[in-house]
């Protein structure tokens, strides 16, 4: 216990402390890690942790990172993604690995080491990328997409490689781990079914596994999903979150297929469920956590004594690797048309090998394909090159993008974005407002709670997710960041209240509309920060009003008139009231705003009495003639009434 | 018979003093449509298809308002801009009003002889309904004389009110009964309370 509080300790300082001086520096969350785990390697290896073992278990948040990836990638985007994808991503592998090969081959290792080699440095850091990208904002350029359907490929293609390693194993080799291992080998224990299985079969229990995880993920989550919101329990919905992530990983290593893989299928598979935001809310903290843990030990893993005494060779492949890699890539943008800042964003942003590697090397040297040293050794080019990125993506920042934005204005002018707005709530009052906004064409995200309310609007087509919004990591997830608009419709005053508040002070550019449940909620909302205020009943209560005048007799348009000066002098009332209320002050304790209530409602006495005019003054001034009598003084002035007139 | 529609349209309903008693009139007559186009589009939300229906069902189509500012009540503004629509009134197969009749019954506060070159208006009245007139050209409508009441505010004192009003009933009478001389209407600039031409009876 004492261990692991002082591990956890240890790595959270470290990451708590560089990544905010990175992110300030301009380096970006990645580096920042890279760097607090470099800090830490002496403290690590002093006190004899095991950083690779450490390692795997933070591969799993690049797991999590795939998952959430297909969360918003609907199948549809990724079927059209797919001349990219087999491509882009399949011509990027192929050549790359065959350049490397050959010059493995020419360095004077066997066609079987240089293709191990090969394979190892084709691959890219979906990590540090996709992380990248994402807090750039990039991920939506066409470089950003251009990437990402080559990470995805190579992603994919890990699976192969993995298959096809061990059939490259040096006999040499193979005796020597026989005779070291000896007898061990039975006691390691493996969750893999595929080992002991044949050829078919194992085509069959891999179609198999991923048949199962496409019909839970669009059969069963739903039903499960509103099973746990029924105990309305936020902890719960988190831990069956986590519990999917986990199961489908665990479910991909027994069949042999990738984790990483299974996770990003289920998230496509996800992608239009009602509980989308949600999940991406839910899984996004533990991504992040164990991402930034997976890159402090990327950071501690660095064997400086190794590098030291290699230091030229090794800095030296490093620099030829990113270069060819990036030589590769840019012959291939060139020829997939990637113009622009693009093409430098898609051939800086992925000349790095990638965590993946790791998984090949180690695998490569329990198989006997690759030595232990030159093993080491190639780990050190693939952490050093992952080091880089972060520069490379700074040298694309400052140097690359400023020289294009012109053309990027241009282009964005092309992407059809119209303003996003946010329905919270979709009840009697949301759903109203939703239905008039999606008529005019305009895109909403709707949030609500409430299980069975989703089921039926699902069923008439109406695109609606599960979550509270009250959470901000919800908010995010519904894009407010990028939303023009906010419609608050929930029900709860105080969370309205307290949603109205957070998000005026953290999201000042958004546009609030919000429902009050009665004048004192206005007066509470109002000082919360909101200024489009509408009361739920007073319109409705408004219209009542005015058929009652009319069944009365009214002329319809005079009743119409009443009623607007009804309503005016209401909301004048409104304002002047809001603004001398106090929420930290009880209503009667406030003198300013009991005095003006006091004058109000005097007001209104008198005219129910019919002292007054009624409901101000504006009411009677249209089409009133002038009276006789000021007719005769302006005839006696010579300047004639009668010019516009009313009879 | 003809069919004639009477639209009435006055802001200020409860302040009238000519109107009222002329809308009360019309609206009581046997065998003529009334309609009070504030009463019916108190929010102007005025129903293309219902109001060009009501066109298509007759021949006579009356409107009775106050002159504002040398012009219609806002309301006869919207109602020429949605229902007067191309192709239905004018333009490629607009020809759904050709051969009906467009006549004004209005009220003005200026006296007759303000109305003229010499008068305070300084143009006489038909110049400024020369708009509805084109309108009715472009419909392929015949615009009629319209009948009018000048110096409208001292009516009711001057007793010249009730002559107006019960010429109006004898008017919308004899249009309804196709004894409204409409020949000898065009002669004239104007048709008022006593020279509303009629036609001999047999």
């Amino acid at each position: 216990m004492d261990g692991f509080l002082l591990l956890a300790f240890l790595f959270l300082i470290a990451g708590v402390v560089a990544v905010p001086i990175a992110s300030r520096l301009g380096l970006g969350s990645v580096l920042g890690y890279l760097l607090a785990g470099i800090a830490i390697s002496p403290i690590l290896g002093w006190l004899h942790v095991d950083v690779v073992s450490i390692q795997h278990f933070a591969e799993f948040g690049v797991v999590m990172m795939l998952f959430l990836v297909g969360l918003e990638l609907e199948p549809r985007v990724l079927w059209t993604m797919r001349n990219k994808l087999l491509g882009l991503g399949g011509l990027q592998v192929a050549v790359t690995g065959a350049l490397v090969m050959a010059i493995a081959m020419a360095a004077g290792y066997a066609w079987s080491v240089a293709l191990a080699i090969g394979f190892v440095f084709s691959l890219s850091s979906t990590a540090i990328v996709l992380q990248t990208l994402n807090e750039q904002g990039l991920m939506r350029s066409d470089g950003g997409q251009s990437s990402f359907s080559v990470l995805l490929f190579q992603d994919i293609a890990v699976i192969p490689m993995l298959a096809f390693i061990p059939l490259l194993a040096l006999p040499e080799l193979q005796e020597l781990a026989a005779a070291a291992h000896g007898a061990d080998d039975g006691g390691h224990a493996s969750l893999s079914l595929v080992d002991r299985v044949t050829g078919w079969q194992r085509a069959l229990l891999t179609a198999g596994a991923i048949a199962f995880v496409y019909l839970v993920g669009s059969y069963l989550t739903r039903p499960i999903f509103r099973f746990i919101a029924m105990a309305k329990l936020r902890e719960l919905f988190t831990a069956a979150a986590l519990l999917m992530v986990i199961a489908i990983a665990l479910l991909m290593v027994v069949v042999g297929l990738s984790p990483a893989l299974g996770t990003f299928l289920a998230g496509v598979v996800l992608a239009n469920s009602e509980y989308r935001h949600e999940l991406e809310s839910d899984i996004d903290p533990f991504k992040g956590l164990l991402l930034g843990l997976f890159f402090i030990t990327v950071g501690a893993a660095i064997r400086f004594d190794l590098l030291l005494d290699n230091l030229t060779m090794i800095i030296a492949m490093t620099l030829g690797l990113i270069a060819l890699k990036a030589a590769v890539l840019y012959a291939l943008a060139r020829v997939f048309r990637i113009s622009g800042a693009d093409r430098w964003l898609f051939t800086l942003g992925l000349a790095q090998a990638g965590e993946f590697g790791f998984v090949l090397l180690t695998f490569s040297v329990a198989s006997s394909v690759i030595p232990t040293a030159l093993a080491e050794q190639l780990l050190l080019v693939v952490a050093l090159s992952m080091l880089l990125t972060p520069l490379l993506f700074i040298i694309y920042d400052k140097l690359i993008a400023p020289r294009f934005v012109e053309s990027q204005e241009q282009q964005a002018d092309e992407i059809d974005e119209t303003g996003k707005v946010i329905v919270a709530g979709h009840g009697r009052f949301g759903g109203v407002v939703n239905r008039i906004l999606l008529s005019a064409g305009i895109k909403t995200v709707v949030l609500d709670y409430r299980s069975e309310q989703l089921e039926v609007l699902r069923a008439f087509g109406i695109k609606v997710f599960f979550g509270d919004a009250m959470r901000p990591d919800l908010l995010h997830a519904a894009g407010i960041e990028q939303a023009k608009m906010l419609v608050i419709a929930i029900d709860d005053r105080e969370h309205a209240t307290e949603l109205v508040r957070y998000v005026t002070e953290n999201h000042p550019h958004v546009y609030l509309v919000v429902r009050a449940l009665d004048r004192h909620h206005v007066y509470e909302l109002w000082s919360a920060g909101a200024r489009d205020i509408i009361r739920d009943t007073f319109d409705s209560s408004v219209r009542a009003g005015r058929s009652a005048l009319e069944a009365l007799g009214v002329h319809p348009y005079d009743a119409e008139r009443k009623v607007h000066g009804f309503l005016l002098n209401d909301r004048e009332q409104m304002f002047a009231l809001a603004s001398s209320f106090d929420p930290s002050v009880p209503a009667h304790e406030n003198e300013e705003y009991v005095r003006r209530t006091r004058e109000f409602l005097d007001r209104d006495a008198e005219v129910m009495k019919g002292n007054s005019e009624a409901f101000g003054s504006r009411l009677d001034r249209g089409w009133v003639p002038p009276t006789l009598d000021d007719l005769e003084a302006e005839t006696r002035k010579g300047s004639p009434g009668e010019t516009s007139d009313s009879t | 018979m003809a069919r004639l529609i009477v639209y009435y349209a006055h802001p200020g309903h409860p302040y009238s003093q000519s109107n009222r008693p002329m809308a009360d009139t019309a609206a009581g007559l046997e065998g003529i449509t009334f309609v009070d186009l504030y009463h019916d589009y108190p929010r102007f939300d005025i129903n293309a298809d219902i109001e060009q229906q009501r066109l298509l069902d007759h021949d006579v189509v009356l409107f009775q308002f106050p002159m504002f500012w040398y012009s219609t009540p806002s309301i006869v503004k919207e109602w020429q801009d949605l229902v007067l629509e191309h192709g239905f009134a004018y333009g490629a197969g607009g020809d759904k009003l050709r051969g009906k009749t467009l006549m004004l019954a209005i009220t003005a506060a200026g006296p007759e002889d303000a109305y003229s070159a010499g008068g305070y208006q300084h143009y006489p009245m038909r110049d400024f309904l020369r708009p509805l007139e084109q309108t009715a050209r472009l419909c392929e409508m015949r615009f009629a004389a319209p009948y009018v009441l000048y110096g409208s505010l001292r009516a009711p004192t001057d007793r010249r009110l009730d002559a107006h009003v019960n010429a109006y009933r004898t008017l919308l009478e004899a249009i309804r009964d196709d004894r409204y001389d409409w020949d000898t209407a065009d002669d004239l600039e104007v048709v008022q309370a006593d020279t509303i031409p009629l036609r001999g009876e047999g």
